[in-house]
Order: C-alpha cells, then sequence, then structure tokens
C-alpha cells in the first residue's frame, strides 16, 4: 500500500508540504508533479551551506538543507542512472554525524620528521601547510640552509631549476615503510602517505636515475 | 506488611536496588518507601541539567555521593547547537559545596566546565574519589592541575574527547608523591604530557588497573610504563611509533617482551600514530581481548587490521575505522564468534569521499556474531535486502544505529526507500531501545516503528518522511521514547500538537530545518508550562519575533520542573 499522497492528508500543513516537496531531492527539473517513491531516485546534487541558507531573508524560501535555489542555477548539474559521487559536493552542516573530536582527530595533522644527513637534530614540517613539491622543498631549504636540495621533480607547474648545486636528494618513508623518492605520485597522494622526510646525500643515491624534468626554463 | 519493619531494614533491602529506574521506582510505592530511599539513595543520574535544580537535587538526596550529569542535547555533538548554549557545572559544584554533600563521584558528559569549577571541586570535597569528563569544554590544564594537587583519594580521572586547552604547566606534576590511590586514568584527549611526570606517577600508583595514553607517548616510553604497570586491565597506547631509527630492533624486542608479560589487558585503544611493523607486537595480547577500539588508528590499514583482528577471538566489543572494508568484516564475522558491539566509523569523517563498507559487510558479520546486539555502522549503501538478512540473523539489537554516508540515499539495487529494512530490524529485535536512520524513507518506516519498537527510547531521525503522519506514527506508538531527534524532515505543527502531553513522558524533542513554526511551538509552550520550548534563531532575533507563521529553524524542549533556565544566551528563546 503506497504512503498517502498530500490530497490524502488535509489536516497536513500544505503549505509546508509543497514547498518541502518542490525541494524533494529528485532527477527531475523542478516544477514536475509528486512522484511515488520508486521515481525518488537519489542525486548527488550538493547541499546548500548553512551559511547560504542563512542570508537569504524572503520567507517564502523553503526550509531545511535542500537544493532549491541551486536547482534553478544548475539544471545542467543532474547527475543521471544510479548515486554517482559527483566532483565537487559541498557539504551539509552535521552530516554525516561525527563528533567534532573525532572529526579533527582525523584530519591529517601532517607533521612528518625531516631528517638531514649529517644534522645533529630533526625538525618537524606541518605537510598541510604546503601545496606543492616545490613549497615544500623551498621551506626545508629554508630550514637547512647550509644544504642545497636536488629539486628534481615533476611539479605541478613550476620546476626548480635542475642546474641548481645538487647535495641532497629528498626521500621519504611511506605507510608500508619503504623508502620513496620525494617527487614521483602527485602531491596529494604524498602527503597522504609520507611518514617522514630524509635528506639524502647524493652519494648514497649513487645508482639512482635521477627523475629528468621536461626541458623547461621556468625558475622558482 | 512492609510498613512494621524499622527504616533500617527497608534501607538494607534497598541497598540491593541499584538502578535509577529501580529506585525511582521504589520512591514512589508510599511515603514511607519514598523517605527511606531518599535518604539512602547515594548515586542519582541527571540527563538534563536543566530538568531540575541543584538545590532540589540536595534537598532530596542529602545523601548523594555520585551524580551523573548531561548537558547539551546529542546534536550537539554534531556542530547543531551553537557556542555557549549552556551546559553549565559551575552551579551544581557550587551548590553541592555549600551544602557540604560528601560529593566522591562526577561524571559529567557535555557540559561546560570552567577551570573555577575544578578548582572549587578539588577543594570542596575530601573523600572525592572519581572525575569523568565525556565531550565537555571550557577548561584548560591548569583545571586538571587543580585535580591532581588538591584530590587526595583520587581514584580516577577518565577524560573521553573533550575539547581542553592545553597550558605550560606539566599538571601531571601536580599529583603529590602522596598519590597513589590511583586507579584509572585516560588523558588520550591531550596533545601534549609531561614523560617523567607520567612514569613517575604510574610507578608509585601499584592499583592503576586503566591506562589511556596520548599521542605524546611513543614507544619507547610506552614500554617503560608497561614494565612498571603489568596488571593494567585496559590499556590505551599514545603513539606506537619509534623515536629513533637506530634503536629499532632493540625497542622491538623489548617491547614485545613487555607486552607479553601483561596478561591481564582486557581492553586495548589509542594507536593514534601507529608504525606498521610494531603492531605484531600487541598480537599475544590479543587472544585475550574482550574490547578493540581502533577507530582513532588511521595509520592502520586493511591488510594489518585484518592480520591483527584474525588474533582476536574472544572480542566482544569492536571499535573501528571502514577502511577494515567488507572483506575485513568478512574476517570479523569468522574470527570474533562472541561478537556484541560493533562500531564502524567513516576514515573520512567529512563525508567526501567514499566510505569501503556497504551492505556485503553488515550481512557478513550479522550471519557470523549471532549474539550483536548493538551496532553503529557508517556505509557507502545499503539494500532491503541485506536489512531483512541481518534481522533474521541477529535478533537481540538494543541498539541500532546506521548511517549511510548520503543522505536520503535509496535501495541502490532496487531504487526503494529503506523502509521494509529498517521495518524488519524493528520486527525482529523487540527488545530494540536505541535506533538511528538513515537513507531515503517514507512515512512507512514509522508506521513500522510505531507498530513494532515497543521499547524504544531513543530515535534519530534525518532527511526521512513524508509528512506529519511520519511523527505521529512514532509518538502515538512508542510508548517508552524518551528522547526524539530530527532534523531536516517535513513535520509540522500538526504533528508537534496533537499530543502535548506526550512531551512531558520524554526527556527532550529537538527540531531542526523541519516545518514546525513559531506560532506552533507557542502554542504548545502555552499549553504546557512544564516544558521549557526553546527556539534557537543564530540570525536576526527581531525579524523572527513577529512572524508566527515563519518556520523554526532549531528548537529544542525538553520536560523541567524548575521553568526557563536563567542562564540562557541571546539567541536562545525559551518560549512560555
Amino acid at each position: 500500500m503506497p504512503p498517502d499522497t498530500l490530497s490524502d492528508s488535509p489536516e497536513s500543513d500544505v503549505t509546508s508540504a509543497v514547498t518541502f516537496k518542490d525541494t524533494e531531492l529528485t532527477l527531475g527539473i523542478p516544477g514536475e508533479p509528486t512522484r511515488s517513491p520508486a521515481g525518488k531516485f537519489c542525486t548527488k546534487r550538493g547541499f546548500i551551506e548553512t551559511v547560504d541558507l542563512n542570508l537569504r531573508t524572503s520567507t517564502s524560501k523553503p526550509r531545511g538543507k535542500t537544493h532549491a535555489d541551486e536547482v534553478d542555477d544548475k539544471s545542467d548539474d543532474v547527475v543521471s542512472g544510479a548515486c554517482k559521487t559527483p566532483a565537487s559536493k559541498t557539504q551539509v552542516v552535521g552530516w554525516p554525524p561525527v563528533r567534532s573530536y573525532r572529526k579533527k582527530a582525523l584530519e591529517s595533522c601532517k607533521y612528518v620528521k625531516v631528517a638531514v644527513d649529517g644534522a645533529p637534530y630533526l625538525r618537524k614540517v606541518d605537510l598541510e601547510t604546503y601545496n606543492s613539491y616545490q613549497e615544500l622543498l623551498m621551506t626545508l631549504e629554508k630550514m637547512f640552509t647550509c644544504f642545497k636540495i636536488r629539486g628534481n621533480y615533476l611539479g605541478e607547474s613550476k620546476v626548480i631549476d635542475p642546474m641548481k648545486e645538487m647535495e641532497y636528494v629528498p626521500t621519504y618513508e611511506d605507510k608500508d615503510g619503504d623508502w620513496m623518492l620525494v617527487g614521483d605520485v602527485p602531491w596529494k597522494m604524498f602527503i597522504e602517505s609520507c611518514k617522514r622526510i630524509r635528506l639524502m646525500k647524493s652519494s648514497e643515491a649513487v645508482g639512482l636515475a635521477p627523475r629528468t624534468p621536461p626541458r623547461c626554463t621556468t625558475t622558482t | 506488611m512492609m510498613n512494621y519493619f524499622p527504616d533500617e531494614v527497608l534501607e538494607h533491602v534497598f541497598d540491593f536496588v541499584t538502578s535509577h529506574r529501580d529506585r525511582n521506582a521504589v520512591s514512589l510505592v508510599c511515603k514511607l518507601w519514598y523517605r527511606v530511599e531518599r535518604f539512602s539513595r547515594q548515586r542519582v543520574f541527571i540527563g538534563n541539567c536543566y530538568a531540575i535544580s541543584p538545590e532540589r537535587l540536595i534537598a532530596r538526596f542529602p545523601g548523594v555521593k555520585a551524580l551523573t550529569l548531561k548537558g547539551k542535547p546529542h546534536f550537539a555533538d554534531f556542530n547543531l547547537v551553537p557556542q555557549d548554549w549552556g551546559g553549565y557545572v559551575q552551579p551544581w559544584i557550587e551548590a553541592l559545596a555549600r551544602s557540604r554533600i560528601g560529593l566522591e563521584e562526577l561524571r559529567l558528559k557535555r557540559m561546560v566546565v570552567s577551570d573555577e569549577s575544578l578548582d572549587v571541586l578539588s577543594r570542596s570535597f575530601t573523600n572525592f574519589k572519581s572525575l569523568v569528563l565525556v565531550s565537555c569544554e571550557g577548561f584548560t590544564t591548569d583545571g586538571l592541575a587543580a585535580i591532581a594537587a588538591n584530590c587526595r583519594f583520587l581514584r580516577e580521572l577518565d577524560l573521553q574527547e573533550n575539547e581542553i586547552e592545553e597550558k605550560k604547566n606539566h599538571w601531571l606534576g601536580c599529583f603529590p608523591d602522596s598519590c597513589t590511590s590511583l586507579v584509572s586514568l585516560n588523558f588520550a584527549c591531550l596533545k601534549e604530557i609531561n614523560l617523567a611526570a607520567l612514569e613517575r606517577l604510574v610507578a608509585r600508583n601499584p592499583n592503576l588497573k586503566s591506562l589511556k595514553l596520548n599521542r605524546a607517548v611513543p614507544i619507547e616510553a610506552l614500554q617503560r610504563i608497561l614494565m612498571r604497570a603489568p596488571q593494567l586491565v585496559d590499556l590505551g597506547t599514545g603513539s606506537f611509533v619509534l623515536d629513533r631509527d637506530s634503536d629499532d630492533s632493540e625497542t622491538y624486542r623489548k617491547l614485545k617482551a613487555t607486552i607479553q608479560k601483561c596478561r591481564s589487558i582486557r581492553n586495548l585503544s589509542g594507536f593514534l600514530e601507529v608504525a606498521p611493523r610494531c603492531l605484531p607486537a600487541v598480537y599475544p595480547i590479543c587472544l585475550n581481548l574482550t574490547y578493540l577500539n581502533l577507530s582513532y588508528a588511521a595509520g592502520i590499514h586493511g591488510s594489518e587490521l585484518i592480520k591483527l583482528i584474525r588474533f582476536c577471538g574472544k572480542l566482544q566489543r569492536l571499535w573501528i575505522l571502514d577502511c577494515i572494508g567488507d572483506k575485513g568484516l568478512e574476517v570479523v564475522a569468522s574470527t570474533c564468534k562472541d561478537l556484541q558491539e560493533l562500531r564502524v566509523f567513516p576514515s573520512d569523517p567529512f563525508g567526501a569521499g567514499h566510505a569501503a563498507v556497504t551492505e556485503t559487510g553488515l550481512v557478513a558479520i550479522s550471519s557470523g556474531c549471532p549474539k550483536l546486539n548493538s551496532l553503529l555502522y557508517f556505509c557507502q549503501q545499503m539494500t532491503n535486502a541485506a536489512l531483512i538478512a541481518v534481522a533474521k540473523n541477529c535478533t537481540n539489537f538494543i541498539r541500532f544505529r546506521l548511517c549511510i554516508l548520503d543522505p536520503a540515499k535509496p535501495d541502490p539495487v532496487t531504487m526503494q526507500p529503506l523502509d521494509e529494512g529498517f521495518g524488519a530490524i524493528v520486527q525482529s529485535s523487540k527488545r530494540i531501545r536505541r535506533l538511528s536512520l538513515s537513507g531515503l524513507l517514507t512515512d512507512r518506516v514509522f508506521l513500522y516503528i510505531g507498530m513494532y519498537a515497543e521499547q524504544l527510547e531513543m530515535l534519530s531521525i534525518a532527511f526521512a518522511g513524508d509528512s506529519d503522519k511520519g511523527m505521529l506514527y512514532v509518538l502515538n506508538g512508542c510508548k517508552k521514547l524518551r528522547k526524539l531527534e530530527i532534523r531536516d524532515s517535513p513535520f509540522g505543527d500538526m504533528a508537534l500538537l496533537r499530543d502535548v502531553g506526550k512531551y512531558e513522558t520524554m526527556r527532550s524533542l529537538w527540531m531542526s530545518s523541519c516545518d514546525v513554526t513559531l506560532g506552533g511551538c507557542k502554542t504548545l509552550a502555552k499549553k504546557m508550562p512544564r516544558l521549557n520550548v526553546e527556539i534557537i534563531n543564530e540570525n536576526d532575533q527581531m525579524e523572527f519575533a513577529h512572524e508566527d507563521s515563519q518556520k523554526v529553524e532549531k528548537m529544542y524542549l525538553y520536560r523541567t520542573l524548575v521553568g526557563p533556565r536563567k542562564d540562557a544566551p541571546e539567541f536562545v528563546w525559551t518560549l512560555v
């Protein structure tokens, strides 16, 4: 037995029910007649951030964390078929229901130790504060000012001048405990898996083919 | 007949009645029993600190020794309640101190605690033994220093998931040398700790049974601590990483040897950072574990998790991250035959990514672990068929909380709502007390809940239902309902006002982003003077005040004997 439709429940607040129905999660264009539950496909549209909702002053706007306004602007945003995660998805406040303490704890607090062969003590850097290999290596250079770091890698946009003096090779220990050359994987993947960094003397890196960046003259 | 017994006999009999509910029932039998019970009650539980005042608590139970207080509503955990809403413990501690109550134990949840409160607490109760703070905030390590310094007979200091500002004060060093009574110490939620003070403290407290360390304790220190405390039953490791490469194998060897001596450990948690190579050191104690909490161990990956779990044949409670995957859950199902409680948390709590578990993992667990009675499961998707299978396999659920990460997502196979699946759960688990719903749901699921969930006490609803009927099914059917929290669902004034007396039988009702209007809330408040109907409005209060037809963003109502609270902030409007 299908659930009652709006017309069978005269007591319910028609205004509120209509506005909610209008803003229900569906695949179709807003303004279509009410659908049966079978037609309620999930859409992976983003929900409007609460901040946006709070700024709306008109009382005719529907309540609830819905995408009503977004639908008008971005009708081409509809995702068809079974639920696929879209590229960008704004977050609903308080969802998923995970305690903020837990959220903070699991946030990548990516402080990793940096060791340089020959230096008397280690340093720590927060990988989250950098956006690219270049930024990281530049900071490391400043931290260990006596040493010049080989910046031979495929950066996201810029490439360090390969003609720079090369004494140390940046390496890192990944989640599996293996020592890897910095720069092979995309930056995001790197910060996910990097456990600690070691600047290895170039002389120890004998036998490892250096990465050759494309011929590019862009400098820092 | 009982009237002819002296009060002492009654009291002695009542000593055997320990649960709060039973004692409450006892006190209602007659005036005599009420009197005897109230003077003999030592443990008091107050589920909503605004339902009663400290003065009335003291007046009725002058012998109270152990007090539990809860403050903010549950949805405060998810940032739905603004800062400064309330829940202050200060007036309670002040009143108890003034009245010279012999307080020994204080347990607080979701309350605002200040350093001053902790200081007064530490100085006012000479026999104070136990402080447990869960999800509290507002204090610093200065407050902890006062507790450490002044509570001479402290047995328990348990800090669970609190937001604590850390000062440079080495609070742990404030425990005097004469402090040798500690049984339980948990500071896992702190970021720093004075290692030397910690080791000395552990060394002089031989009765320590429960110790939960924080991130700042590396393996080397853990090993030394375990050497001093092989009698531990409950261990939370800190950072399970080595400090220096050069001592790798030696430290590992020592750790392994030390852990093997800790034959009493039954509960294991922590691993806030992990060096996977060191994990095998704990395998020997896994055999004895009944509780394993790896829900903060983001550094342990699927395959290592699985290897570890294969050793844990006696587990009764398991808390893990979803990176265990469906395959990992199948291993749990075949290994942990005594499993009663499972919590699978999202490793990406911001919900933007993919949860690694689906209905497959849950069905496997239900099939392998028929004793399962408590579930918290964050997953990518769920099907009706899976829930129906789970309901068949496990009929003993007391707590069933399912969170499909994508709100209002239907059964991906049939594209149907999950009404039938949840309906099967409540129909087969007749003793279910707590239920959290998610996924696409119509009014029908509430029909089922109202029909079958006779013991239900707490229900959490989000993005569900079609109309007021849904909420009415629940309010009418669930006779034992105590807490109802609803967000983003189309329930309005009609449902809210149908049975206003119901709310006095409940602790509280939360509704946010629903269809209840200011007018509806006002009507309710007028009819029910013993409810506090709070409107939480973070926006322009003035604009809001005049539109009865305006929908209320957040409403929190609760029964109370003491009227509107006097500490409400500006953005909270208590309707009268």
